[in-house]
């Protein structure tokens, strides 16, 4: 773990095209969604003929904003289904895109700290071992052995009284992620354009047409959304609504150290997670604010709740310095899964409601999002995750393992 | 960090209140009679307006008394507070903070061109479904 093993920035990896009148398909949001579905589109449907327009800079949302936590422990065969077929991917993408974003996998423990929680998790893993996830529950010495710097001790307000935990999980390096499915779909002649925000739609009758943006209008014969927490403004100019709150979600980092932490802690019940960036900072998330917002900051108290959490389970974080905090805004959905197909309004899908955790999703979602925007059907894998589950009752409710901590 | 001015009690620190979501969501007048379709838009779908929004809250650690709270969902501003059951106030002209505001900094809203739009007020339709009441 050292500075020397991040890949050069890249200085030129993409074309800065200006938008032409026309495309076979519109990608709206640059940020990682976006770009991979735009990879798959070009690179499994053929379809190079589009384009990738980002209101701000190349992946400067979320994308840009997330602790880049990756597994695929999920409860419901639905969500397994999807997050395992995204870790594969990620297995494999850093040699099929050629460019190291230092994916590692050191493995996620996720802690239990009542008997709830115990319960809850050895039931997980039993659903993930079924899944063919790998999983394993922890008890607190096997904890200890592989995060030493976790307290473990009974005498806290909520111990550590086990774990679970995925050995091929880790982190990426995010913004590496977005520059190197951005170099791929250039090379592949997508036009990725940036300070282009979509401002409203052009519909004939009820299918749409085209798509207006501050550098002028474009036609095109189909649309695909990833705006991740804008999507239920873009919607709303597309004349639907989507079951989406945004809110703010914030992340922090301290000042570098030696390596400390050797894989990623996660805890929902006491609401921290933390990791150790390649380079050394330890890189910690909590909670959304309660509030809807699209402020890209959030409430000073979550930070302080996340880190009186991580002072008591990691002692040694006493003396550490935050550097920097800042806040991105996911887009939640009541069942805490997300929608990724069809909209009411015909040749316009829709790609959202990942929430907290849509950064280890990106490879299944930009592929299976690809499928359903080439073929206009739904992925058999994205087909469970349709706007019309909160009609016909089939909810994907994930809260245990999704929730706010990813 | 919110600064809520709660109408019984003053301003108080954000942590002192819980958030209950969208305001004036009715239920429905006659159960029975919804399709599913009305059922989900009842259930799951709430505004998400990029501007003014219309919100509960509920003093949970001083008079435990619920209100309704119109506050900017891009700067983080409180437009007003007034009793539930009440209508939403007219925010043309925009009501003026008197008894407070959100306690944040001038610095932060990072989204530029992102300030309350008036066009917001248009999509701020009802999301109840036919025979609900007000
Ligand atoms: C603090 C934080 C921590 C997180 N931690 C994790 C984690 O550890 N693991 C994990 O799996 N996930 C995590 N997430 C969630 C993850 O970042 C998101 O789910 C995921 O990034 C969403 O997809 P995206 O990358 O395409 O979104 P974004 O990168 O937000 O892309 C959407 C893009 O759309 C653009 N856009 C919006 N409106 C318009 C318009 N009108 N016209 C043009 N462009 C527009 C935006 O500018 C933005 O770039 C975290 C998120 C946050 C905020
Ligand atoms: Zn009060």
């Amino acid at each position: 773990m050292s500075a020397d093993l991040l890949p050069e920035h890249p200085d030129f990896l993409w074309r800065n095209p200006e938008p032409k009148s026309s495309y076979d398909a519109v990608i709206v949001g640059g940020g990682g969604h976006g770009l991979a579905t735009a990879y798959f589109l070009a690179k499994n449907h053929g379809m190079t003929n589009i384009a990738v327009l980002e209101k701000g800079w190349l992946a400067g949302g979320n994308m840009a904003r997330n602790t880049t936590i990756i597994r695929s422990n999920y409860l419901w065969d639905e969500s397994a289904a999807i997050y395992e077929h995204a870790l594969k991917l990620w297995e494999i993408l850093p040699e099929e895109l050629e460019y190291d974003f230092l994916f590692s996998q050191r493995g996620v423990m996720n802690l239990a700290h009542t008997l709830g929680d115990v319960r809850e998790s050895i039931r997980r893993v039993g659903a993930n071992k079924l899944n063919g996830v790998d999983a394993e529950w922890l008890d607190p010495q096997q904890v200890k052995e592989l995060c030493p710097i976790l307290n473990i001790r009974d005498n806290i307000r909520y111990p550590v009284m086990g774990a679970t935990y995925q050995p091929r999980a880790g982190i990426a390096k995010h913004d590496h992620v977005a520059w190197a499915f951005a170099r791929k779909c250039d090379e592949m002649g997508v036009d990725i354009i940036q300070n282009c925000e979509v401002t409203g739609f052009l519909k004939d009758g009820d299918r749409v047409v085209g798509v207006k943006t501050n550098r002028g209008t474009i036609n095109t014969e189909k649309v695909g959304l990833c705006a991740a927490g804008h999507s239920s403004v873009l919607a709303e100019m597309a004349g639907f609504q989507l079951p989406i709150q945004s809110h703010p979600l914030q992340a922090l980092v301290s000042e570098l150290h030696e390596p400390v932490h050797p894989t990623v802690v996660m805890s929902n019940h006491v609401h921290v997670y933390v990791s150790q960036a390649h380079k050394g900072e330890l890189v910690m998330g909590a909670g959304v604010d309660s509030y809807n917002g699209y402020g890209q900051r959030g409430s000073f108290h979550v930070i302080e709740q996340q880190m009186a959490a991580a002072v008591e389970l990691f002692p040694i974080f006493a003396r550490a310095h935050v550097l920097r905090t800042w806040g991105g805004i996911v887009d939640t959905t009541l069942d805490a899964s997300p929608i990724v197909g069809l909209t009411p309004v015909e040749n316009m899908f829709v790609n959202c409601g990942w929430g907290t955790g849509g950064f280890k999703g990106t490879p299944a979602a930009g592929m299976t999002f690809a499928h359903t925007i080439a073929t206009g059907a739904p992925h058999k894998l994205n087909a469970p995750f349709s706007l019309e589950r909160f009609e016909t009752g089939a909810l994907i409710d994930e809260h245990g393992a999704a929730a706010v901590a990813h | 960090m919110l600064l809520i001015p709660c109408p019984n009690c003053g301003p108080r620190d954000e942590t002192e209140f819980h958030y209950g979501g969208q305001a004036h969501v009715p239920y429905p007048e006659n159960p029975n009679e919804l399709s599913d379709t009305e059922w989900s838009r009842y259930l799951f779908y709430r505004e998400n307006p990029k501007g003014t929004f219309a919100e509960r809250w509920v003093h949970s650690t001083g008079c435990r008394q619920w209100f309704n709270m119109l506050r900017d969902t891009v700067s983080y501003d409180i437009q007003a507070v007034y009793p539930m059951g009440t209508p939403r106030p007219d925010r043309s002209p925009r009501v003026t903070p008197e008894s407070g505001t959100a306690s944040t900094a001038p610095d932060s809203t990072t989204t530029g061109t992102a300030g309350p739009s008036t066009s917001t007020t248009s999509i701020l339709t009802t999301t109840a479904p036919e025979g609900a009441t007000k």
